[in-house]
């Protein structure tokens, strides 16, 4: 029996290599995750080593407020310089070093626009000189007020060199400084981890970047000889008191490499996500080629039986093979995912400004996930068919084949109940039934659906295959491709649908985000009246922002009637963190977003004064004349008195604070600016006058209102499109499953391509045939995707009604796309088939036995 | 030997010293050797032989179906010999009809459709009046809406000749079109095919192992070991029995 199962593997490569193919590509993701997660992992853990080798002991002021919400984003909290003082008299420490390192330190590149690092910190700090880690190329140390000392990588990145005269944005808006050297790191690094630096004279840092002077960030210790580093640590922590985090370097640096991380694990689940979609669809493809070989096979399988082989055996032989191919299938996905892991891990090296790489590792996780996910899979898309096979009588090998459809009643009810279920669980899920596990409940309802639509494909193929065949009918070898296409309807349902996972996918998202961005532009046009918005595109964790100047020098401008600077952070209201904004003239806010009191005044804004929207009153139970305590980022705990309390809309909500309070803000500039005409003024005429006063604010660029929403919302479009790109994959593997239905369809059919052939049809008119079969099945795929997907995403669109988005869009032209593109799809897809099919010998086909 | 009906201008399918080899060197089978033949204009001609014998080798390739290794072939005027694809499916398509042993039918086109296949892949309308005659010369007149899995062996053998005579070939090679039939089932086809050459003036060449269905013919060439050994004209089961038997022995021999 294992000799007859390997032999009838052996004859059937082809097609077993086309449906592998779609597991190669499935455990090629979940390996490929691990690989990266791993490899990425240790490379930052090494670079937080090396960062944090020279530290002991690290001594910084607790936190006035636990940000922790982003990872690396604690901000960096002053403490007087004194503090360097007592850690220097505590007994065992050999050096202490005041330093000042906070996040924020943005350099202008000779373009004029402001470097960015996309994620890792742009550090600006004081010099402290050259150490085993740091070491300068070229120039000198900071000696002057104006003068700057920064990293090669941000040097090159910037197109600046040494004696450049640059602009650093800080905490305070644009200074011009004198670049008199340029450092790298030991091990030849231009950048660790791809974190850009800068580095002033201690007093100007000081200043810059912490806002105040004699004062530090942090406080670097080394122990004396024969003290540890824990001892040192316990020591400084009892000298400098409660105020303090005293931490060794190592404590430090597995600290920042676990921020790192859990970045790194959200990015393993992503690509983990794209393995399942993947493999949803592999598994279709593996399950539509086992019926096929098991169909075709039926003589050889009854043959079997009768001489004695049993329904275990036959079930056997058949796992058997999928086992073959599952295993031969994890072991070239995991060598691919290995492959693809390691360039992923190095192009997100070279991207991270040169993260030196430690060397590709290939955790348990990958290999054990590799061979799982394969093997299971496989063996589980097999197990139908082997049941199916077990089934075949002896006698089918003496009668001639011609297995009767069997009825679709039990296939169509299966799917009816799937999709029940699918369609409940998505209910409780969108509904917000189902608590915790809401996004499990969304996701298992979706993969319900889908295999339900899939159960219940070949009851609606045989109508919709209908009616799309008709666009053929007037040509013959349409006609019959049509035919064919119609001829099995559990075949051309199963490939057909997994193109239809991957567009309903593409459809769903596009419709969720297209939604979203058209209820966002609509909120924004009701909503902002101002003519003119100074904003610019976040590309890292800080928001970017302008000069306040600016908003003076603009009010100034002529035709220019009212001028709003927002200011944003997050803060403790009340005990509570929350967003809380600042605004420099409430007046023209309320205006500008159509605010209305529900009591009190909100047109003013005094020190000590806040403004609150009426649901974040009515959930903290305020109102006018209460006293709320907020402490900020910086400086102490300060009570506010309510003001005023202003209808929530959905744009605008939460706390106002006057422009007073931004100082304290983290960022203590504004993030976006509201200008508002006079009547009559033209935006179009004010706009290079403003325009003309951002020189300096490189971050930052005005847009008319229009243009604005437009911009915001365009921020979805490239989340779309990297979504798009990942599922094109998955779209991909559904391609394969055509080929492969195709090829063996035609393998088939050889006989039935040989009479054709016989009664005259020609070669060019045969490939036109098997053409219009896989368009007809890829577009009727892709016709079910579309429905599906609008389906799942109006779905989804219904249940986020109460977070404001309130559109449904359905993307018409996109959708028109998506079946254009599935038959093209198909017509790539039927290539080599047909090919083979016009191919084939005549004569060799009708003697084919 | 040659065939002995003579060069005549209405043959309408024609071997010229027609050799076909297959494979090489040791394994080298000469299937035909220097055929020689031809197949008048009307009249129901068929090739008999033990297996083995060359004979569907012969018909394939006077059919155009299989390549010659020496000789030429032609189907009325057009010489058959060196076409290329295009040429030879366009051969298939205007000249030739075929009857096959079995699957001999699109599953997936009613019986109608079937028997109109061939016109138009070709792009032509039928001539309705013969397509009437047809029709009810092969009585299925009520089957023609019916797919063929739902047709009997000898129904649809009977689609098959139907689909051939439709187009109006210049000949018509069935090959076995009675050797997975019942004897009532095959001789209501081989009736139907004597009946097309007599009525209608159709020219059909047949092969077959079977005397019974020889007997139907106007002429039966004999093959033994890829050359013509015999024939005759007006043949009846019991003379091809003869013939046959006699054949059996120099075979053998030669073999």
């Amino acid at each position: 029996m294992f000799r007859a199962t390997v032999k009838s593997l052996l004859a059937r490569k082809v097609r077993l290599i086309l449906s592998g193919l779609a597991v190669v590509l499935g455990v090629m993701f979940v390996s490929g995750a691990f690989v990266l997660t791993d490899t990425l992992g240790r490379s930052f853990d090494s670079l937080f080593a090396d960062a944090y080798a020279e530290v002991d002991v690290n001594v910084a002021a607790k936190p006035k407020l636990e940000l922790g919400e982003l990872e690396g984003e604690q901000l960096a909290t002053p403490f007087p310089a004194s503090t360097v003082e007592t850690v220097r008299a505590v007994d065992g420490v050999a050096e202490a070093t005041g330093v000042v390192a906070a996040d924020g330190a943005r350099l202008i590149g000779s373009n004029g626009k402001v470097v960015t690092s996309f994620g890792p910190p742009q550090l600006g700090g004081n010099w402290t000189g050259e150490s085993d880690l740091v070491r300068l190329r070229e120039g000198r140390a900071p000696q002057a007020d104006d003068e700057i000392v920064i990293n090669k990588g941000l040097a090159d990145a910037g197109r600046v060199a040494l004696g450049d005269r640059v602009g650093v944005l800080t905490l305070q808006p644009r200074k011009d400084f004198t670049i008199v050297g340029i450092f790298g790191y030991s091990g030849d690094r231009d950048s660790l981890g791809g974190a850009n630096e800068v580095m002033f004279t201690t007093p100007v840092a000081q200043q810059l970047m912490l806002g105040e002077s004699d004062v530090f960030s942090n406080v670097v210790a080394t122990a004396a000889d024969g003290v540890s580093d824990e001892q040192l640590r316990d020591a400084v922590a009892a000298a400098v008191g409660d105020g303090y985090v005293v931490k060794t370097g190592e404590q430090l640096s597995a600290d920042a490499a676990a921020g790192l991380k859990e970045g790194l694990s959200f990015f393993n689940r992503i690509l983990l996500g794209f393995a399942a979609v993947a493999l949803l669809v592999g598994t279709f493809l593996i399950l539509n080629t086992f019926s096929i070989i098991v169909a075709q096979r039926t003589r050889e399988l009854a043959l079997l039986r009768a001489v004695g082989a049993s329904g275990k055996q036959i079930i056997g032989s058949v796992v058997l093979e999928a086992i073959a191919v599952g295993l031969i299938a994890s072991v070239f996905g995991l060598a691919a995912g290995i492959g693809i892991g390691a360039l992923l891990a190095y192009l997100f090296g070279n991207l991270a400004g040169g993260l030196a790489l430690a060397g590709v590792g290939v955790p348990a996780s990958a290999v054990i996930g590799a061979f799982g996910v394969g093997l299971v899979i496989t063996v589980l898309a097999a197990l139908l068919p082997a049941l199916r096979a077990a089934r075949i009588p002896p006698i089918a090998a003496m009668q001639d084949v011609a297995t009767p459809d069997r009825p679709l009643t039990k296939v169509t009810v299966g799917g009816a109940l799937v999709t029940a279920i699918g369609a409940t669980l998505l209910f409780l899920g969108l509904g917000g039934h189902a608590g915790d596990s809401t996004l499990a409940t969304i996701l298992g309802g979706v993969l319900f659906t889908f295999i339900g639509v899939a159960l219940l494909t070949p009851l609606i193929s045989r109508p919709v295959v209908a009616a799309l065949g008709t666009v053929f009918s007037g040509w013959v070898p349409g006609k019959l491709g049509r035919l064919n296409s119609g001829r099995n309807p559990r075949r051309t349902a199963i490939t057909a649908a997994a193109l239809m996972v991957g567009i309903a996918l593409v459809t769903g998202i596009t419709v969720i985000l297209d939604s979203a961005k058209s209820s966002i532009s609509g909120l924004a046009q009701d909503s902002i009246s101002a003519e003119l918005v100074i904003a610019g595109a976040q590309s890292g964790p800080r928001p970017p922002t302008f000069d306040p100047a600016v908003l003076d020098e603009a009010k100034a401008i002529p035709g220019v009637r009212l001028v709003d600077g927002e200011y944003g952070d997050m803060a403790l209201v009340g005990g509570e963190r929350t967003w809380v904004g600042a605004s420099s003239e409430p007046s023209a806010l309320v205006e500008m977003f159509g605010l209305t009191a529900t009591a009190g005044d909100i047109g003013r804004l005094g020190p000590g004064q806040m403004l609150i929207s009426s649901d974040a009153a009515e959930s903290r139970g305020l109102s006018v004349g209460s006293t709320v305590p907020v402490q900020l980022a910086r400086g102490d705990e300060r009570s506010y008195t309510v003001t005023g309390i202003y209808q929530s809309t959905p744009l605008f909500g939460g706390v106002t604070l006057p422009a007073e309070a931004a100082r304290d803000f983290a960022i203590p500039q504004p993030i976006q600016g509201y200008i508002q005409l006079e009547s009559g003024v033209r935006a179009a005429d004010v706009l290079p006058r403003v325009e003309a006063l951002l020189t300096d604010s490189p971050e930052v660029s005005v847009a008319d209102r229009d243009a604005f929403i437009e911009q915001q919302a365009g921020q979805l479009d490239g989340l779309l499109q990297m979504i798009q790109i990942l599922l094109a994959l998955a779209i991909v593997i559904a391609v394969l499953g055509i080929v492969n239905t195709l090829a063996l369809s035609v393998l088939e059919r050889t006989r039935e391509l040989g009479l054709l052939r016989a009664i005259g049809l020609r070669r060019s008119q045969t490939m036109g045939m098997i053409t219009v079969e896989a368009v007809v099945i890829s577009v009727f795929g892709a016709l079910l995707g579309v429905v599906v997907g609008a389906g799942l995403g109006a779905a989804v669109v219904e249940a986020l009604r109460d977070e404001g988005i309130t559109r449904l869009v359905l993307p018409w032209g996109q959708m028109g796309v998506f079946l254009g593109l599935a038959a093209i799809i198909g017509v790539i897809a039927a290539a080599l088939p047909a090919i083979r099919a016009a191919r084939i010998n005549v004569l060799g086909a009708i003697a084919h036995d | 030997m040659t065939a002995t009906t003579g060069q005549s201008a209405s043959a309408a399918a024609r071997a010229s010293d027609v050799w076909k080899v297959y494979g090489s060197g040791e394994a080298q089978v000469i299937a035909l050797r220097g055929v020689s033949a031809e197949f008048e204009r009307g009249r129901f001609t068929a090739i008999m032989g033990p297996s083995g014998s060359g004979k569907s080798t012969l018909m394939h390739c006077l059919a155009g179906l299989d390549s010659v290794t020496r000789g030429t072939v032609a189907i009325g005027e057009t010489t058959v010999t060196g076409l290329g694809d295009a040429g030879l499916t366009k051969l298939r398509r205007d000249k030739v009809g075929f009857i096959f042993q079995q699957f001999n039918l699109l599953p997936t086109l009613t019986a109608k459709e079937n028997i109109l296949l061939p016109l138009s892949i070709a792009g032509r309308k039928p001539d309705p009046a013969w397509f009437d005659v047809v029709i009810d010369t092969v009585g299925l007149r009520d089957r023609l809406g019916h797919r063929p899995a739902q047709l009997s062996g000898g129904q649809q053998q009977r689609v098959a000749c139907a689909r051939a005579l439709v187009a109006r070939p210049e000949v018509i090679f069935a090959d076995e079109p009675t050797g997975n039939l019942d004897s009532r089932s095959g001789a209501e086809v081989l009736n139907f095919l004597r009946d097309s050459v007599r009525q209608h003036g159709q020219t059909i060449v047949m092969v077959t192992h079977d005397p019974t269905a020889a007997a139907y013919a106007d002429r039966v060439v004999f093959l033994a070991d890829g050359q013509i050994v015999s024939e005759l004209i007006e043949p009846t089961a019991d003379t091809v029995l003869d013939t046959m038997k006699k054949l059996d022995t120099p075979a053998e021999v030669a073999g």
